[in-house]
């Protein structure tokens, strides 16, 4: 697993990253939790990685979590992309997570977990910490912004061992 | 009518008879001594108010179990559990608000609402709202067809509060949709459209929405169609509209988010609308407390009382008449309304833009004009007018093309007003590096 991005944003933000800059060529699968019916960030992440040049599957709203491991062995994505904005993310993050680490296929691929995850506004250190330990490889609060989640992408090392280019 | 209105359609006709627009706020705590405070609160808000029991989205989708779990462990929940909480903890949370004769009505999003309706039959509530379309295409992944089926069954339930002399009022969430990038013409026909399956199954007193968008002229003539559809196609119901505050992402200073609150209030009064629902300065941010929302609910009150119904009609460009078409193409698909609505987003007859439901052809796009206006850049397979910008068509949208128009609005009333202090709070999980236009392309 890469080291976990922080959680915070740095506040010496570097210049705007393009989107066509970002790495690209991987597929990532993208969805939220399995109580969040929101999809409008679902819709910009969308646009923002195929821009990137990845190839995107959408899930949609509410995936349950057999659905999000299912998609996983179906697509064998490079990258798994949460994104949460309910309040219910932290909570139902942490079951999802636990459920796809538990797959035996799933133990290394990069998850990523970002929006607004608490019903409470940002989410406390101890709970960013839950979130990692649930198995997150990056955890986006909310506050986190495009150009980092686009250096993440650039600087993630994708375990694309093994797998056609 | 009176004998066929319960006590919440029956304060909104009685406001209305008086002059005096209703307003209500989404709201909804998973602790039913915070519920029953909340409804207090509104019910003694210095406004004519109803309340609201806004459920957590475990009950929504279903998931009885993580919401017993939430509840067993303590962990927050976005709403009330009407399900899990048992009958005389809903009845004791309705109590204090009944007590001062302010009806409430349950706001859930579900679509397959089965254990909502035995919960609001369990509790005598007589007021709720979604819609097959409304509440399954933009907010699960429920195939459509089951939806159709699922409230149909719980319309039919719900019409057996008549039992116990209570008439059910039931509203149409078809006026909202996704919120944002839909051009009004398809959230009217929606809108009507609910309402004729909900009076097909049995509703006799309704409410059909609309969601304040980006022009207010624009909504004006928008509510004026929806008035004069509900006139045409639903005469025999009792039936109000209601408005809800801009749905989509909100500004982010108190100054901006009251400035767009104060517009959706004159808008109800001038369009027509008999109800208002409010959001707060708090919006953009997280969960409401309490006060928040009883501030707004008493802003939203204090500014509709300046203003007075529109005198002139606003000039009509077409909506009252596409909403119409599109209604019209639905119902040539089928005598049952809930197998024609099928069948027309089958064939893509009705496409709701930027919806990545399944059961949705996602080949139309909305797109905001140069003068600020919801219109279509992309019609899919819909009998819809698509209206090119001066200079060509619209540009496919790209992530920062939908970032600014998605914030155009919010933008907007935050520029119009002076910034407040401290760091403002983004309000997407991932917001752009940089400041866009204020209009899209």
């Amino acid at each position: 697993m890469t080291a976990p991005a922080p959680a915070r944003p740095s506040p010496d933000r570097p210049s705007p990253v393009r989107p066509e800059t970002a790495g690209g060529g991987r597929t990532v699968l993208l969805g939220t939790v399995s109580s969040d019916a929101h999809t409008w960030n679902l819709v910009y992440l969308q646009l923002l990685l195929e821009e990137a040049g990845h190839r995107v599957i959408n899930l949609g709203a509410c995936v349950p979590e057999e659905l999000f491991v299912a998609e996983c062995h179906r697509h064998n994505p490079d990258l798994v992309v949460v994104s949460s904005v309910n309040g219910h993310g932290c909570t139902d993050g942490k079951r999802l997570a636990a459920v796809l680490r538990a797959d035996p296929a799933l133990t290394a691929v990069p998850i990523v977990i970002g929006g607004k995850l608490g019903v409470d506004g940002r989410l406390t250190e101890a709970q960013v910490a839950e979130l990692f330990a649930a198995g997150y490889t990056a955890v986006f609060d909310d506050g986190a912004d495009r150009d980092r989640f686009l250096e993440y992408l650039c600087r993630l090392e994708l375990p694309v061992a093994g797998r056609a280019p | 009518m009176s004998e066929r209105r319960g006590p919440f359609a029956a304060a909104v006709a009685a406001a209305r008879a008086r002059g005096e627009l209703v307003v209500q706020p989404r709201m909804g705590f998973g602790d039913p001594a915070a519920m029953r405070a909340g409804l207090t609160a509104v019910a003694r808000a210095r406004a004519t108010t109803v309340g609201t029991i806004t459920l957590d989205s475990y009950t929504r989708v279903g998931d009885q179990a993580a919401a017993a779990r939430a509840l067993a462990d303590g962990s927050p929940l976005n709403g009330y559990p009407i399900v899990a909480h048992p009958v005389e903890v809903t009845r004791w949370v309705l109590g204090a608000a009944q007590e001062q004769g302010v009806p409430v009505q349950v706001r859930h999003g579900s679509a397959r609402p089965e254990e909502i309706f035995a919960a609001l039959l369990r509790t005598g509530v007589d007021a709720t709202e979604g819609g097959p379309v409304s509440y399954c295409l933009p907010y699960s992944r429920v195939p459509l067809r089951d939806a159709v089926d699922s409230w149909a069954h719980c319309c039919e339930a719900y019409t057996r509060l008549r039992d116990v002399g209570v008439e059910p009022h039931l509203e149409s969430f078809g006026g909202c949709l996704l919120g944002q990038l839909c051009p009004p013409s398809l959230l009217v026909a929606v809108s009507v459209l609910e309402g004729m399956f909900f009076r097909q199954h049995g509703l006799r007193s309704v409410s059909l929405s609309y969601a304040q968008q980006t022009c207010p002229e624009q909504d004006e003539e928008a509510l004026a169609a929806l008035r004069r559809l509900i006139d045409e196609l639903l005469p025999e119901l009792d039936s109000h509209v209601v408005l809800y505050t801009y749905m989509g992402v909100y500004p982010r200073t108190t100054e901006g988010a009251l400035g767009l609150l104060g517009a959706a209030a004159r808008l109800a009064v001038r369009g027509g609308a008999a109800r208002l629902i409010v959001k707060t300065p708090a919006e953009a941010h997280r969960i409401p407390t309490i006060e928040e929302n009883v501030a707004a609910l008493e802003h939203a009150a204090r500014v509709a009382a300046t203003e007075r119904r529109a005198v002139t009609s606003a000039p009509d460009t077409g909506i009252y008449a596409e909403a119409r078409t599109l209604i019209e193409a639905v119902l040539e698909l089928s005598d049952d309304i809930g197998t024609a609505l099928r069948r027309a987003f089958e064939r893509g007859h009705l496409d709701i833009p930027y919806c990545l439901h399944p059961d949705n052809a996602g080949r139309a796009r909305g797109y905001i004009t140069a003068q600020g206006r919801l219109a279509w850049a992309r019609p899919g397979r819909m009998p819809v007018r698509v209206e090119h910008p001066v200079g060509g068509r619209p540009a496919e949208m790209t992530s920062d093309g939908l970032l600014a128009a998605l914030s155009y609005v919010a933008t907007r009333y935050d520029e119009a007003t002076p910034p407040t202090l401290g760091p403002a709070e983004p309000v997407l999980e991932l917001t752009p590096g940089r400041r866009h236009n204020r209009t899209s392309r």
